[in-house]
């Protein structure tokens, strides 16, 4: 999680507004983009994980805010970590729940045999047109994840996970834009809650599980108010989704946002948890997933937790803020 | 002219219908307005609308409508008259039953505004305005009505007194089926809600809605509902070529006419559904209406006035800002909630003893209106 902030009472003093869907959004560095969120929270996997970097068959990024328009972000994180060259990669693309789609593709590598290790990442640099609602929000971060058969050394287990998809263009961003657009209100009823809804309620009647079966639940954040007003509609408490629920100190942070999410709540899970995710892209899509800790979460999470990375923050002013997103003209 | 009646009705509830057509819509409240008249024989349909084509670029609207309903081949028209297409749809409807022209027409009004951005219904808003003498200078609906509010506060009434418009109809909205917003609003909530266009409140706005309502009527017989005035009529579009900005002339006008065909008085009326898309245009409906002397209407409402049990209860299913406002479809939300008052059954919304009822529409800042009134037949 980058260390710099633009807290939304900064944003409506530059534009006169008084809009809080969130307290403030992290924003990236001079010197950060998704290629340095994705290599961190790769090697942080990696070490918390005590493998081979080398024995990793496939590195997956998810993001919408690629640094390059063609060439792969993925081969880079996987440089980096010392995965090449006998690897896999690719960029995933579904707004966001392209990280979601990199995990569902990494499950299918290991399930099958084909790998022994897989890596999903969801990061992003999210763009926010000035004075577009938005701006509160769409923030930059992410979070890796590793996959392998079942041990006694994985974490959690997956027991099942089910997408739900449509052709619904609630936002987007066409080739040269800038920035996404998005269908305003359309975001919601028929965008977030519809597939959010849709995926989860598949997968809890595939499985036979109901929402008091899961110690926890996380769901896509793009603001504080969906998720809390999504988990009710389910059926799930505002505690099942508290630990996850980091939107409000970090922003949006688009592909990374449900791994993000998944990642806080791993730091304060228990071992045999049953953990409820499900992540929503524009476009749109859902992918829900059902997991369960294991033992060695405890000895593997050694190192800093997402709460200190939030916690270290320094908070910046609008002008700085452009200054770092590159959207000063010189 | 003959008299005519209302035999039926039918109201979708206002909200956002994402998967919906406004075809669809029409369809809906026009069966539904069938079915209670125990009748489809329609020989003659009017849709009322305002912003089909530019909310789905779609005009003719009258034969998508007959077709809509499995009717294609009756004459069908479609009336627009910005927001107040709904009451002047009526009119005209009344206008064909009674000259003896039709005998059974179906009258019905669908909007549908979540097709589009919120900056296409002020542009759909402002078309309503002259190009070029106003609109073109960007000024939107809300900022017109603003001007008017800024002079009644500076003339007559406090914020909060104007801001009671809106609280006023919420809280008749709780409860109600077909509201958007049925839930009580604190005056608090309206006067700490940020402008929309200083000095109205976001809070004191109608909200954004796709909803579709419709009548059935027929010559009148011995018994029912019957309309006992109906009237439409017209002031110069432009604010500032007004004489008194604050007296709606066109309001006024259009009362005047439907109560001499009534034969009663602003007295007689025993509920009245008002043009409330902002609350300054609610308050200001009410003098032009009658209900209150000039610069007396806010507080009228802020001293409870306008509730069930008050003097003349105004807005009793929510008024636009609750119940919601379809734009075309509006101004026959009004009529047939009347007709519901007006049967004994609205409910826990029933105003007692209703026997006369006032439905009163605006396009534009009110540079045009329709007041329909309508009886209980023997009342």
């Amino acid at each position: 999680m980058p260390m710099y902030r633009l807290s939304a009472e900064e944003v409506n003093r530059m534009w006169g507004t008084s809009g809080a869907p969130v307290e403030e959004k992290s924003v990236v560095a001079l010197d950060e983009d998704t290629v340095t969120i994705s290599v961190e929270c790769a090697k942080q996997a990696v070490r918390r994980a005590g493998i081979d970097p080398s024995l990793i068959g496939a590195v997956y990024v998810g993001t919408e805010s690629k640094p390059y328009a063609v060439k792969p972000s993925g081969t880079i994180v996987a440089e980096a970590i010392g995965a090449t060259p006998s690897v896999s990669t690719a960029d995933y693309e579904f707004a966001c729940k392209a990280g979601t789609e990199a995990m569902q593709t990494c499950i299918g590598l290991v399930g099958s045999g084909m790998q022994k290790y897989a890596m999903a990442i969801g990061a992003d640099t999210a763009q926010g047109r000035p004075a577009d609602a938005l701006e509160y929000t769409a923030a930059c971060g992410g979070a890796a994840y590793i996959f392998a058969e079942r041990s006694a050394d994985t974490v959690a287990y997956l027991e099942a996970s089910y997408s739900y998809v449509t052709d619904t263009p609630d936002f987007w961003r066409r080739a040269k834009e800038m920035y996404p657009r998005h269908g305003s209100r359309f975001t919601g009823e028929p965008a977030y809650f519809k597939h959010i809804v849709g995926a989860s309620r598949g997968l809890l009647q595939e499985t036979g599980y109901k929402p008091e079966d899961f110690k926890y639940a996380v769901f896509h954040q793009p603001n504080t108010k969906f998720p809390i007003t999504v988990a009710r509609t389910l059926g799930f408490s505002v505690d099942q989704i508290n630990p996850g629920l980091v939107v409000g100190k970090v922003g949006n942070t688009y592909a990374g946002s449900s791994p993000v999410g998944l990642a806080a709540t791993l730091d304060v899970a228990g071992p045999d948890e049953r953990i409820f995710m499900v992540s929503y892209g524009s476009g749109s899509g859902s992918d829900a997933f059902i997991l369960t800790t294991q033992d060695a979460l405890k000895e593997k999470r050694g190192g800093p937790k997402l709460s200190s990375f939030i916690e270290r923050k320094r908070n910046v002013d609008y002008a700085t803020y452009l200054r770092h997103r590159g959207q000063i003209i010189q | 002219m003959r008299r005519v009646a209302v035999a039926g009705l039918g109201i979708v509830p206002v909200k956002e219908y994402w998967d919906r057509s406004a075809q669809d819509l029409f369809a809906e409240a026009a069966v539904k307005a069938m079915k209670d008249a125990g009748t489809d024989n329609v020989d003659s349909v009017y849709v009322a609308n305002m912003s089909g084509a530019l909310m789905q670029d779609q005009v003719n609207l009258g034969a998508l409508a007959a077709g809509a309903l499995g009717r294609p081949g009756l004459p069908s028209i479609r009336v627009e008259a910005g927001t107040a297409s709904g009451g002047v749809a009526f009119h005209e409807a009344v206008k064909a039953v009674a000259s003896g022209y039709s005998n059974c027409v179906l009258v019905g009004g669908v909007e549908k505004m979540s097709d589009v951005l919120p900056e296409y219904v002020n542009t759909a808003l402002a078309m309503s305005e002259e190009q070029e003498y106003t609109a073109y200078t960007g000024v939107t609906k809300a900022g017109l009505s603003a001007m008017l509010h800024r002079l009644y506060l500076d003339l007559y009434a406090e914020p909060a007194e104007v801001g009671m418009m809106a609280v006023k109809g919420h809280d008749h909205a709780v409860g109600c089926k077909h509201a958007q917003y049925p839930f009580r609003m604190s005056i608090e909530r309206a006067m700490d809600s940020p402008m929309e266009a200083d000095p109205i409140h976001m809070m004191e706005c109608s909200g954004v809605g796709d909803g579709a309502a419709a009548l059935m009527l027929v010559p009148a017989g011995e018994s029912g509902i019957e309309v006992a005035g109906s009237a439409v009529a017209t002031d110069c579009c432009s604010l500032a070529a007004r004489k008194d900005p604050l007296a709606f002339e066109a309001v006024r006008r259009a009362a005047e006419r439907a109560y001499g065909m009534a034969g009663v008085k602003a007295g007689d009326i025993d509920l009245a559904e008002v043009h409330d898309d902002y609350t300054i245009d609610g308050v200001l409906s009410l003098e032009s209406l009658g209900f209150a002397k000039q610069g007396e209407a806010a507080k009228l409402v802020a001293g409870n006035g306008t509730d069930k049990e008050g003097k003349i209860p105004v807005n009793t299913f929510g008024g636009l800002k609750a119940r919601g406002h379809p734009l075309g479809a509006t101004g026959l939300y009004q009529v047939a909630e009347v007709a519901l008052q007006l049967r004994g059954a609205a409910g826990d919304h029933q105003v007692p003893g209703a026997r006369v009822g006032l439905a009163q529409c605006m396009g534009g800042v009110a540079s045009v209106a329709a007041v329909n009134i309508l009886r209980r037949f023997g009342a």
